[in-house]
């Protein structure tokens, strides 16, 4: 019997057989669509009783800013939280996708997720996908063996630390927090600590901005304070008004197609033959 | 086949910032941001984008500050010459002319300034004129130019509406609006881009060019 060569639908993860293509298509001067990106100031640090994560609130497109007030931290489990930087549909994707897992975890095994085991889930699957699922994480929880901080690069590779910084707005926000950082601080220390450095980042990096997101993990309690500081008002509104008038707008051509009533005949057939 | 070696290195770097101007019955609005950036970094907060080339006419510029800078020096000698040559300030459509000849001269090595000159003609009215890279001009009754311009020109186009240079008779390009109208036009303008722009933002300078002289007024905008 002679091989045939059947169309084998790929059993998972990227399909590069368009690269050529595409990069035919550049060489002729075709620009690829570009992605949001979430151009971002994420942080984390461990405190006294558990772990805070912090966040600013902009989702860039370009230069042009498509969200003002969007999400970057995002749930896991009802002990551990994540910050996501990067492409934001890779961040959601993957943060959901293994907070689903998690949860099957949680029901299979009976127990309180552990961030270890976030951890694993997320950087086996950013690993598999070489780099090529833009997400940087910062992910941080509170469980039975206590607290635990994470940052997790795009290609795989994590860190465990006491406090973390990632996005655009990173540098900004390590500079406030390697100079002020210590260990043992008061949760009211942690969470003004946390505003600052996403209000530097926010300030000082053109991708980061709007308001400060926090969340505040404990053992057995987690606070997620959305729009915690919003620092950024709008700074003039016009008391003139605008007033939208017709004949403002100029019309060039006006077309109208009337829509009739279509009358459809219904013929009476013959009843069914049996 | 190995490819050919590109440059690694541009002489050219964009700082960002947006400038507008609107031409009034006997004023003129000349409006820029102060940011400048490089990249996804601040420089100042405190830069001003806006010189004066003569008397009654002032010039906005975008883009390359190095390369605004090198122009308005460039533009500054050519008026010093002219008034040593015939005693008087160069009038703003005559600038506008100078403006063109020199952004053409270099039209092989351009320079990265987009501009707005905005002032009064021989007449006393409102004028502005709005320039590309290398020196094609247009007087208009209003433009803008920079990294915000895309968000702040449709909102002008709206509510200023400049009617066709092609009507017969000519309508005149200048708004209706009231000095003061105009400038809260401007600020509200400014305010909106500095919402969605990532490169304007920190302060607005609104210089006012009237019979009276010149004014320069500051309002605050986002610094995010």
């Amino acid at each position: 019997m002679a091989k045939s060569v059947i169309d084998v639908p790929p059993k998972g993860g990227f399909s590069f057989d368009l690269c050529r293509r595409n990069e035919m298509l550049s060489e002729k001067g075709v620009k690829p669509p570009s992605f949001r990106k979430t151009g971002t100031t994420i942080v984390g640090l461990v405190f006294q009783d558990g772990v805070i994560l912090g966040a600013d609130t902009r989702a860039t497109e370009g230069p042009i800013v498509c969200d003002k007030n969007c999400e970057k931290i995002h749930y896991m489990a009802p002990n551990i939280y994540c910050c996501g930087a990067g492409t934001a549909a890779d961040t959601e994707a993957v943060t959901d996708m293994v907070s689903s897992q998690l949860q099957l975890h949680r029901y299979a095994t009976g127990r309180e997720s552990r961030v270890i085991t976030a951890l694993t889930l997320l950087k086996s699957h950013l690993f598999s996908y070489q780099g090529y699922v833009s997400a940087a994480l910062v992910l941080g929880g509170v469980d039975f063996t206590g607290p635990h901080l994470h940052t997790i690069y795009p290609h795989g590779s994590t860190d465990t630390l006491p406090f973390a910084t990632m996005g655009s707005g990173s540098l900004a926000a390590m500079a406030i927090f390697e100079s002020k950082y210590r260990e043992g601080l008061t949760r009211d220390e942690g969470i003004k600590l946390v505003s600052e450095a996403i209000c530097s980042g926010i300030f000082n990096d053109l991708g980061s901005g709007s308001n400060v997101d926090v969340c505040v993990i404990t053992k057995g309690c987690t606070e997620y304070l959305r729009n915690h500081k919003l620092p950024n008002p709008r700074t003039y509104v016009s008391s003139r008004g605008y007033s939208f008038t017709k004949g403002q707008t100029e019309v060039l051509s006006t077309k109208i197609t009337p829509l009739k009533k279509n009358k459809v005949e219904v013929v009476e057939g013959d009843a069914m033959e049996e | 086949m190995a490819t050919k070696q590109q440059a690694n290195w541009s002489p050219y770097d964009n700082n960002g910032g947006t400038c507008v101007a609107i031409a009034g019955a006997d004023y003129c609005v000349i409006a820029a941001d102060t940011r400048m950036s490089t990249g996804y970094s601040i420089l100042t907060r405190d830069y001003s984008k806006i010189s004066k080339l003569a008397d009654k006419c002032v010039m906005a510029s975008s883009g390359f500050q190095a390369d605004v800078k090198a122009l308005q020096k460039n533009l500054a000698a050519r008026h010093l010459i002219y008034q040593h040559q015939h005693n008087k300030q160069m009038s703003c459509p005559a600038m506008a002319q100078l403006l063109s000849n020199t952004l053409y001269y270099k039209r092989f090595f351009p320079y990265y300034a987009f501009n707005v000159l905005g002032g009064l003609d021989n007449e006393g009215k409102g004028c502005v004129f709005t320039y590309d890279a290398v020196g094609s001009y247009e007087r208009v009754g209003y433009s803008s130019q920079g990294s915000g311009s895309t968000l702040i020109m449709p909102v002008l186009d709206n509510q200023l509406k400049s009617p066709s240079p092609l009507l017969l008779p000519a309508v005149d390009a200048v708004t209706p609006l009231s000095e003061s109208e105009a400038v809260d036009m401007v600020k509200d303008v400014f305010a909106s881009a500095a919402e969605r722009d990532i490169y304007t933002g920190d302060k607005v300078e609104i210089v006012i060019v009237n019979a009276g002289g010149i004014r320069r007024e500051y309002t605050d905008l986002r610094k995010d």
